[in-house]
């Protein structure tokens, strides 16, 4: 039986009428708890090789964020995808970067989506950046289990905060703690390179075009040192996925402003040679 | 021990339809017409927070008369239907058809089995890629659903309301025309001429087909403005009511 009609005579069972309760989430673990990937217990046993996604950052500029995840995917020393999406709009004014096992990552995403809507559409109004980072800490805080088992999800979440007019970035590690970060912040296996990149490039008040080409220059750092990130790929001519978020709401940074963007980072680094070059 | 007085199921199901009847008939109607571009929605209703109107999934919307509390919670219980239903299979898979159905079987069953029927009357109104999949059904408090065509009107005047949208209504309006159309029998008045309703006091939302993912859309009263005409003399004061009677 679908799991919307339970009861008998076919009329919407009294879970869906409770008042009270505006979280997807808490209707999903009171009527069918079943449909949760997360607060699930697992068999013992080594859970088999699976894809794991890999380096996430994200830089604040004027008036907003930038998010920008590479597009590879690894299973144990192998890629398991060359173009797998890590950032994701989680509603009209945040976006959402995953890293850790894909699978339950991928699944996450669509339900803190889904969270953040069935929100909106019940109150009529959005929730505040603070609480969307709350909500997104007690689910990852729910999945502790299964990270427990080598099954973690890490997500790094930003936002452009409607009442303090300016864009916010939210990390998080597997026990559900939530921090803000000042300025930008990476994670994911690539995240130590990422961020050495970031703190020599970031600078208060940069433009968004700035900010995309910073976001980039920190990937290619980590893919230079990360067999799991992987960067740029000219051949196939494909790029990470780049999104801004301001106050017109989330922008994913389109393929040609992307492919501009990608050969001035690559030619700064080609004209001092092998240094990293004058990367501003 | 008294015995209690016979009463006849046929006495039973009118008398609960009559109080059901009674009480949606107090609210202010609700249009809903087609468009060449979408499904529009209209109302009177002073409230910014307390909606008449309201959006349950990417393509769906709902809309109600009656008392407030019951068709709140039937709008909540249908957000919930559709997003789990969106979750479980894929966002594609969420029809009106469906949620109407289910609003068809709860107010079916509450009308025969509860002390009370719900004094509601609902509109589920989906909108497809082109004007000839719209669909827009409308359920009543037995739960019986009907599927309507272009327009609907639902509350009080509801007859004398829809005998002037279907003179008046055409398919392929554009929106300005559909609302003008809307607002100007929304106005209409047992006896006596029309009223003007002033755009601050107007519900109105649209589902709109050109619109991505969420097609959704409320228009604020500063665009009613420019959607209406100009209005030449004042209009008369506005009753108060409370949402209730909605």
């Amino acid at each position: 039986m679908p799991p919307e009609n339970s009861d008998p005579s076919g009329r919407l069972p009294l879970a869906f009428t409770a008042t009270g309760n505006a979280s997807f989430l808490d209707f999903l673990a009171a009527h069918a708890p079943g449909m949760l990937p997360i607060g699930r217990g697992l068999p013992v046993g080594e859970v088999p090789a699976s894809p794991h996604g890999t380096t996430i950052v994200a830089c604040s500029f004027e008036g907003g964020v930038v998010m920008a995840g590479d597009r590879r995917a690894t299973m144990g020393s192998m890629i398991a995808s060359r173009e797998i999406e890590k950032v994701f709009p989680a509603d009209e004014y945040s976006a959402i970067g995953i890293a850790g096992t894909a699978g339950l990552a991928l699944e996450l995403v669509r339900l803190f989506q889904l969270e953040l809507e069935h929100y909106e559409k019940i109150e009529g109004t959005l929730l505040s950046l603070d609480g969307k980072a709350n909500r997104l800490a007690t689910m990852i805080r729910g999945s502790l289990g299964l990270a427990m088992q080598g099954l973690a999800v890490v997500p790094l979440f930003a936002g452009y905060d409607l009442d303090r007019r300016a864009g916010r970035i939210f990390s998080y590690d597997v026990t559900g703690g939530r921090y803000e970060e000042r300025e930008h912040h990476s994670v994911g296996s690539g995240a130590v390179f990422a961020r050495g990149s970031l703190k020599k490039l970031w600078w208060p008040g940069m433009t968004p075009s700035d900010a995309v080409r910073t976001v980039l220059h920190a990937l290619v750092d980590a893919a230079d040192d990360d067999s799991a990130t992987g960067g740029p790929d000219l051949a196939r001519r494909i790029w990470p996925v780049v999104a801004t978020v301001t106050a017109e709401g989330y922008r994913r940074v389109d393929d040609d402003a992307l492919t501009a963007a990608v050969v001035e980072v690559e030619s700064a680094r080609r004209a001092t040679g092998a240094t990293g070059g004058d990367q501003r | 021990m008294s015995m209690p007085f016979y009463v006849s199921p046929e006495q039973l199901m009118k008398d609960r339809a009559d109080y059901a009847r009674k009480g949606i008939a107090r609210g202010r109607p609700v249009v809903v017409l087609a468009y060449d571009e979408g499904i529009a929605f209209a109302t009177e209703n002073p409230s910014r927070a307390l909606h008449k109107v309201s959006e349950i999934y990417d393509r769906i919307a709902f809309a109600a008369v009656g008392k407030y509390n019951e068709f709140e919670n039937l709008r909540v219980a249908g957000v919930r239907y559709a997003d789990l239903r969106g979750y479980s299979y894929d966002r594609t898979d969420v029809s009106a058809r469906g949620l109407a159905n289910a609003y068809a079987q709860t107010l079916g069953t509450v009308f025969t089995t509860e002390s009370k029927p719900l004094e509601v009357e609902l509109v589920v109104a989906e909108v497809g890629a082109t004007a000839e999949e719209d669909q827009i059904y409308r359920l009543s408090y037995d739960g019986s659903v009907a599927d309507e065509r272009g327009h609907v009107v639902m509350g009080g005047q509801a007859e004398q309301i829809g005998a002037r949208l279907s003179q008046d209504w055409q398919p392929g309006m554009d929106l300005s025309g559909a609302v003008r159309l809307a607002v100007q029998v929304l106005g209409l008045q047992p006896e006596g001429e029309p009223r003007v309703i002033p755009p601050d006091q107007l519900e109105v939302a649209v589902l709109d087909r050109t619109r991505p993912r969420r097609a959704f859309r409320r228009l604020p009263a500063a665009m009613l403005t420019d959607l209406l005409p100009t209005q030449v003399d004042d209009p008369p004061p506005a009753p108060s009511h409370p949402a209730e009677q909605g």
